[in-house]
């Protein structure tokens, strides 16, 4: 070393590597209108794909008339359940272990139901025809409610599954039964509730939504006759699933079928299922020899693919008379409409519900989910949640402040006593996780002091005397959440899709001259991945960010992985990369002992070079031992620098953070006002703090979304009222909340760099603290439970029944 | 059904092209004309992403037909940045996180543009309000309107000492 090297700390922030608040790579492209999302591919010969959709929720299908579509000119073709039959396409696996329709087979389960796959030159040609395909229907009665699909008169919806009365996940008691998921110790906690000082009791309704990202699914599929080989772009969260679902189906070996996820706007969960529009193009593609081209529109998004939550929670919490939770015992029916369409891990009907118990020290629970078939569409994927655990989150911060309303108690201080304390973790919870880490208290503290906890009480106080002065009529709430989420799927030995492990994985190519490209089993949406992996690795392998290109999202070249989703790039492909990079460290250790003539042991890693221990002008940097790798004859080694690491986690990873969100709620309009949100995230070892900021406000502001006016509706008919962004609420910027962003550090101990993830956590944490001030703001007058969302008239309907209208 | 001949000048080019009179704007940007910056979102009107500049206004290309811009002055997301690189909106949406998956990105930027053209001082409370007819999935907009914000006084600084 001399005057002109760099020190240790320009080195390091040189790297841009772990922790720094790198600008996104992704940009430059965006910005510019550059981006490549799958309904900017064009190719020669490409011709598109629609579908004629269900008018009505329950109905057979008499005929259909096809004639007239195909006299449009420019049609090319009409597919129909028949026509797809013979290949045993008409149905396919859902990855929850039940079959979907491609195309209706003799019945459709819901509006907007995929009757007909009509294939055309150009997109008008395609509306013409889809007008003109007659579709003879006759009527059949409709269920929308699950507790009505479960009586015993009830109509039969899936007649596919007539006399099975065993489901993918155990018996069905049921004609519209889906499956049974029991956990837990029913005596004990009954015998707890029937013995305790205090029980609070409550039906905890989490609605029907949609994750709704901003581009919808689509895809691009393309049969190369000559050579066999198919190719599928789409919007695809998980392509190696996707390839491997579209071999497993059309009998084309893995090998020959290549699936790209091209730049996705967006993904929430909305992407991780597989859906009639892919298979029907890949069909359409090897009939007509073309590719096809299939992008739903936002009426088929909202109305067709994947719904989110939908859940009843029927909940019981006990305590001694001081606050101290004794039990907690909780029954979920679960709407899963007319297929079980959900896209969790194989063990796990109802995900990761039974993270129910929180972030509390509860010592007996119980919890059984009921899923059950309704004429809605099929879904129930983890909207910007790491599978049910939302519902979760929410379930159990509702009943939090409802057993505090019955203890007349302040909700932060129940909290308090609750919480697993730190030196219980790792803590294993009554319904079955090993939570890693955490310090709850701490976090909790720092919230409530940054909020000034206490002076908020104290002018809500005020403010409830004024009310009932007649002084004002604006209430105020102060929305209290705290919560424990459970992500990184998964260990293989329990979680799995279609028994593929929940793995991930990462491939390094370092190139001779210290440039590197890594690759990745797993996709971006907007997280910035080509960002933040390279920079975990960076902080391995002692190269720049700014010099690896991390590339994701084509079969043909990435290594198997599950994906993106529940939170899951870090804390498993993030793992992988490090890991993989310490693979290409122990081989530059080795190669640098060579050239420096001295034993591995004698040499330390220091930033981004191997330093002969005690003798710092001797080292070799990694762009050296690159070079060198490649360049000359190492006794022992093969040439090159290259790793690659599959790496199946130990347990999941438990972020959690504190939220507290103030409002401020006009109890004559029903207007709420939400004056400040404060988000304290704990998500380990932080990677790139700016991108951790903006996932906080993105996902807290879908959050706000879902508490405050957003719903998948439907009338009794089974019409889907909320199929347009005119009636599916999504904020603008004008009504969206300024947030505060915080943070504690507990790292994960199982994780090589101590990660957790965080992508999920404001989705999760943000939907009870709105609407835990929602009620809050109520609680003085009276209100213990209204479900969401609490759109305006919702909220003024609250007022008007506690009388406040006078 | 029988094509018309459409003329419009597009990021300073005159370009001309057949359509059918029913076809929407944004589907002949992005089919007939390649400029596949403005996105499509929801086709009704409600999301933005489809933004472009109209003879000085921002209009939602999927709300009109071909047809009615026809001798048009446009300027998509392609034609913002100048020949010496990108405009300071684009660099103040990288430099404050404004965008994560970009898909409503173009949109954003295109209707910023315009925005900060008819008020070149805006508070955060015009931005919010200006930007209101443009969604986004990702951000939460807080950062967005950072950017805005940001780039309009880089540009009235840069204004100033130009005078
Ligand atoms: S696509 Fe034009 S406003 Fe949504
Ligand atoms: S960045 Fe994804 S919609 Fe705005």
């Amino acid at each position: 070393m001399n005057d002109q090297t760099p020190t240790h700390d320009e080195r390091v922030a040189g790297l841009k590597g772990l922790g720094s608040s790198r600008k996104r790579v992704e940009d430059a492209r965006f910005t510019q209108g550059k981006g490549n999302y799958v309904d900017d591919i064009k190719m020669a010969g490409m011709v598109y794909g629609d579908f004629v959709r269900s008018q009505y929720a329950h109905a057979r299908i008499k005929s259909v008339d096809s004639t007239a579509a195909k006299a449009v000119p420019g049609v090319i073709a009409v597919l129909l359940a028949a026509d797809l039959a013979p290949l045993g396409l008409h149905w396919m696996p859902t990855l929850a272990g039940d079959k979907q329709m491609v195309l209706a087979d003799g019945k459709v389960l819901f509006q907007g139901q995929e009757i007909a796959f009509v294939v055309a030159e150009d997109k008008y040609a395609l509306a013409d025809a889809l007008e003109l395909v007659v579709v003879d229907y006759e009527e059949l009665p409709v269920v929308v409610d699950p507790f009505k699909a479960m009586l015993p008169d009830a109509p039969v919806l899936r007649e596919d599954l007539a006399g099975q009365t065993k489901g993918a996940h155990g018996e069905r008691v049921h004609h519209n039964h889906i499956f049974r998921w029991e956990l837990g110790d029913k005596p004990a906690v009954e015998a707890v509730v029937a013995d305790a000082d205090v029980v609070a009791e409550e039906m905890v309704y989490y609605h029907r939504t949609h994750p709704c990202p901003l581009e919808t699914c689509g895809c691009v599929a393309s049969m190369d006759k000559i050579n066999g080989k198919l190719t599928l772009w789409g919007t695809f969260q998980a392509p190696h699933v996707v390839r491997t679902v579209a071999s497993l189906l059309s009998g084309i070996p893995e090998s020959n079928i290549r699936v790209v996820s091209p730049d996705i706007g967006g993904g929430f969960g909305n992407k991780v299922g597989v859906y009639p529009g892919y298979i029907c193009s890949i069909v359409a593609s090897i009939v007509t020899g073309r590719p096809v081209k299939w992008i739903e529109d936002r009426m088929d998004n909202l109305m067709a693919t994947a719904f989110a939550r939908d859940y009843w929670m029927d909940g019981k919490i006990a305590a001694t008379k001081e606050g101290k939770i004794t039990g907690l015992w909780c029954h979920v029916t679960a709407d899963h409409g007319a297929f079980d369409a959900c896209a969790d891990p194989t063990k796990f009907p109802a995900g990761f519900f039974n993270i129910c118990t929180g972030s509390y020290d509860i010592p007996v629970a119980w919890l059984g989910v009921d899923g059950v078939y309704t004429n809605k569409a099929p879904g129930g994927v983890a909207y910007r949640c790491s599978f049910r655990v939302t519902e979760a989150a929410y379930f159990i911060e509702r009943m939090i402040e409802v057993l505090a309303i019955k203890l007349n108690m302040d909700a932060a201080e129940l909290r308090r006593i609750n919480f697993i304390r730190k030196d219980q973790f790792p803590y294993n919870s009554a319904l079955g996780w090993e939570y890693d880490s955490g310090d709850y208290h701490t976090a909790w503290d720092k919230a409530l002091k940054a909020v000034n906890y206490d002076a908020l009480r104290a002018e809500q106080t005020q403010r409830v005397a004024d009310f009932k002065a007649g002084k004002t009529r604006s209430l105020m709430g102060i929305g209290l959440s705290f919560f424990t989420e459970i992500v990184g799927a998964g260990p293989i030995k329990n979680c799995d899709i279609l028994g593929m492990g929940m793995f991930d994985s990462c491939e390094i190519r370092i190139h001779p001259t210290g440039s590197a490209l890594a690759r990745l089993g797993t996709i971006s949406q907007g997280q910035g991945h080509a960002t933040t992996f390279a920079q975990i690795l960076a902080t391995e392998i002692g190269i720049p960010a700014d010099q690896i290109v991390i590339e994701e999202g084509d079969t043909d070249t990435a290594p198997y992985g599950l994906g993106t989703y529940g939170s899951r790039s870090t804390p498993v492909a993030g793992a992988a990369t490090a890991l993989a990079g310490r693979k290409i460290r122990a081989k530059a250790q080795m190669i640098a002992a060579y050239l420096l003539e001295v034993h591995d042991n004698d040499l330390e890693w220091d930033v981004d070079r191997f330093v002969v221990k005690g003798v710092p002008e001797r080292f070799k940097t990694m762009k050296e031992i690159a070079y060198a790798s490649y360049h000359q004859a190492i006794p022992g080694l093969e040439p090159g620098l290259e790793a690659v690491s599959y790496y199946d986690p130990p347990n999941m990873t438990y972020p959690f953070g504190a939220y507290i969100c103030v409002m401020d709620i006009d109890a004559d309009t029903g207007v709420a006002d939400i004056r400040s949100f404060y988000a304290l995230d704990d998500c380990g070892t932080r990677i790139n703090p700016m991108i951790i900021e903006g996932q906080v406000h993105g996902g807290a502001t879908e959050a706000f979304a879902i508490a405050m006016g957003q719903e998948i509706a439907y009338d009794e008919m089974g019409n889907n009222k909320s199929a347009t962004l005119m009636d599916f609420f999504i904020p603008t910027a004008w009504e969206t909340p300024h947030y505060t962003t915080d943070h504690t550090v507990t790292p994960s101990p199982h994780h090589p760099i101590g990660a957790k993830g965080v992508g999920e956590s404001p989705n999760v944490g943000g939907v009870p603290a709105f609407s835990n001030a929602v009620h809050d703001a109520f609680r003085p007058f009276g209100l213990t439970q209204s479900h969401m969302p609490h759109d305006h008239w919702r909220i003024w309907r609250i007022a008007e029944q506690l009388g406040l209208h006078g | 059904m029988k094509k018309m001949h459409i003329e419009l000048t597009i990021n300073g080019k005159q370009v001309e092209t057949l359509a059918e009179p029913r076809e929407l704007l944004i589907h002949v940007l992005r089919e007939r004309l390649g400029l596949t910056g403005p996105h499509i979102g929801c086709e009704t009107s409600h999301c933005g992403a489809c933004t472009v500049d109209l003879n000085g206004k921002s209009v939602k290309s999927c709300t009109i037909f071909a047809a009615q811009a026809n001798g048009a002055t446009i300027t998509t997301i392609e034609g913002i940045a100048g020949p010496d690189g990108m405009h300071v909106l684009q660099n103040s949406f990288r430099e404050h996180h404004g965008l994560q998956c970009g898909f409503c990105t173009p949109g954003m930027i295109t209707r910023a543009w315009r925005l900060l053209q008819e008020n070149p001082t805006p508070t955060e409370e015009d931005v919010r309000f200006g930007m209101a007819g443009n969604l986004c999935r990702c951000t939460g907009y807080q950062n967005i309107v950072k950017a805005i914000l940001a780039a309009a006084s880089e540009l009235n600084s840069a204004k100033e000492a130009a005078q």
